[in-house]
């Protein structure tokens, strides 16, 4: 069965090859400690699974300890200068490897997961998207590897080259993930919870729909997460109030509740995925540039959130 | 109350700018402490998420694959299509995309799109061009400007049209949620109630990106 355990070992390779490239590399004023970021990142992805948890965390603090004293550099990596000329003569074809893995992974997810061998799941059947996303990489990456006659040196360079643009932010989303763990196990969730209805005015329908969507935002931009947000604020709020004492519709109160939350997604360095990593991949000089580019987006749209809340959950 | 102090640490630690992987780390041994455990049962929960969550860091094998497109000239490629078009704008290309991105995340179609995938490599630059056929060269906050309603609309179309879909994760998790406290909704009921807010997302952004366009004419002036 094909599970999340191949896609570990190849990041696990292919970081164990940045590591090693970075080692090597004259260019990075910062290689050594670089290279002990990315061997740490490759050790998590090859025995993670066979480490006790304390020494997982302990590569998690490490690699922070790395990045927080600012030692992580990159290096020169020259791009060829006759780039319009190459990308005049692909032409459209260019295109075809982009479009392979999106492709990949929509005909995967929907044709694997039934699919069988010799009695087995082939795919393991929760991380189905997964495994497809994975595979169409992998096709892409060889169509382009033949198409362009480069070879898997090159490939690892300019991957390396992405890489380095990322640098920690790359770790980022998966070190908040682990954080939320902590949050979980030490029920912040709860606590902001009860002094949500605690401190909140909840008296009338448009109180309570105004602490509830206000709440969402919040309590996402806080977790950076609206799944997080979404059941506590939703048995501190929705159900008990917007529900149950004023009688507004659950499922309503349920789909834009949770769209309230993506608002205070929108807004929050703690959702670094979408908003830190893209502004390291697009090399903006400001770290928080996507943040504050989607801000006002995000305002109006809990705006309006709230008063479609107001007008639909009484209504239906 | 005291394990609100990780928060406290989080809150205070991106308002001073400190480095995020720094201020993960040290929220979560003070929020672990704060809730009574000690600082190595702290690392164990925190390191068993970690292990649990590589899946996310997964996504990191494409960039061989957009480097490789980089460097053989897909930017430029990405340019000189929309160079062609005379009434390409910054703002309307970033229109289409939103709506495109909306409606394909609405029939559950997420995959399509994203930072790496898209956004860096084909998006951004084609928004760029755009900006600079019109308006001549652009000073560096500008097309510094242009990339992040790039990445701001990618997040915003994938947010306000995926919940239109019936399967995807926050329905069910909705449906869930619901389920366990004894209402029973049908999964399109929930993404039915997803539309006005998706129309609203629409023209919300959608009015912002063209009046990014007039911004960039003022700013270049011409």
């Amino acid at each position: 069965m094909i599970g999340l355990d191949v896609l570990y070992v190849l990041a696990g390779l292919l970081f164990a090859v940045f590591a090693a490239a970075t080692l090597m590399d004259g260019t990075n004023p910062k290689r050594f400690t670089s290279a002990l970021f990315w061997a740490l990142f490759a050790t998590s992805f090859l025995v993670g699974s066979y480490l006790p948890d304390v020494v997982n965390g302990g590569i998690l603090v490490a690699m922070a300890l790395v990045a927080g004293f600012n030692l992580m550099g990159k290096g020169e990596h020259p791009q060829p200068v006759d780039k319009p000329q190459r990308a005049e003569r692909w032409g459209n074809r260019l295109f075809i490897p982009a479009l392979i893995p999106p492709v990949v992974t929509l005909l995967g997810t929907l044709t694997l997961k039934g699919a069988m061998i010799g009695g087995q799941p082939l795919v393991d059947p929760k991380q189905v998207t997964l495994v497809s996303l994975g595979a169409g990489i992998v096709l892409a990456t060889t169509v382009a590897l033949i198409m362009f006659r480069a070879s898997p040196v090159t490939a690892t360079r300019e991957g390396r080259r992405l890489m380095e643009s990322v640098g920690w932010a790359g770790l980022l989303p998966q070190a908040l993930a682990a954080l939320g763990a902590v949050f979980a196990v030490a029920h912040v969730g709860a606590v902001i919870g009860n002094l949500a209805t605690t401190w909140l005015p909840l008296g009338t329908p448009l109180a309570a729909v105004v602490a509830y969507t206000l709440g969402m935002a919040l309590f996402t931009a806080i977790m950076g997460n609206a799944f997080a947000a979404f059941p506590v604020m939703t048995a501190a709020i929705g159900l008990p109030i917007i529900v149950g004492k004023f009688g507004g519709d659950p499922a309503i109160m349920g789909a834009i509740g949770m769209l309230a939350g993506f608002c205070g997604t929108l807004t929050t360095p703690m959702a670094a995925n979408f908003n830190i990593v893209p502004a390291a991949l697009l090399e903006l000089s400001d770290r928080y540039g996507v943040i504050k580019a989607q801000l006002p987006t995000a305002l109006m749209l809990l705006l309006a959130n709230t008063v479609l809340m107001y007008v639909l959950v009484y209504r239906f | 109350m005291w394990v609100l102090l990780g928060v406290a640490v989080v809150v205070v630690g991106f308002a001073a700018r400190l480095n995020p992987l720094l201020i993960v780390a040290t929220a979560a041994v003070v929020t672990g402490v704060a809730g009574g455990l000690d600082v190595v049962a702290t690392l164990g929960v925190l390191g068993k998420a970690f292990k649990d969550n590589r899946y996310i860091s997964v996504v990191w094998l494409i960039l061989p694959l957009i480097g490789l497109l980089e460097r053989e000239g897909l930017q430029e490629r990405a340019k000189a299509l929309i160079g062609r078009l005379r009434e390409a704008t910054a703002g309307r290309l970033l229109v289409i995309y939103l709506l495109i991105r909306q409606l394909a995340a609405a029939v559950g179609l997420t995959s399509l799109g994203g930072h790496a995938q898209m956004v860096r490599p084909l998006i951004a630059p084609m928004a760029e061009a755009a900006a600079e056929s019109r308006h001549g060269d652009l000073p560096q906050p500008l097309r510094d400007r242009i990339k992040a309603m790039a990445a701001a609309t990618d997040n915003v179309g994938l947010f306000f049209g995926e919940d239109i879909f019936i399967a995807i994760a926050s329905i069910l998790l909705i449906k869930g949620f619901l389920e366990e406290n004894g209402i029973i909704v049908e999964p399109l009921h929930l993404s039915m109630w997803a539309i006005p807010t998706a129309i609203a997302a629409l023209l919300i952004h959608g009015a912002r990106l063209l009046l990014l366009d007039r911004q960039l004419g003022k700013a270049a002036g011409r």
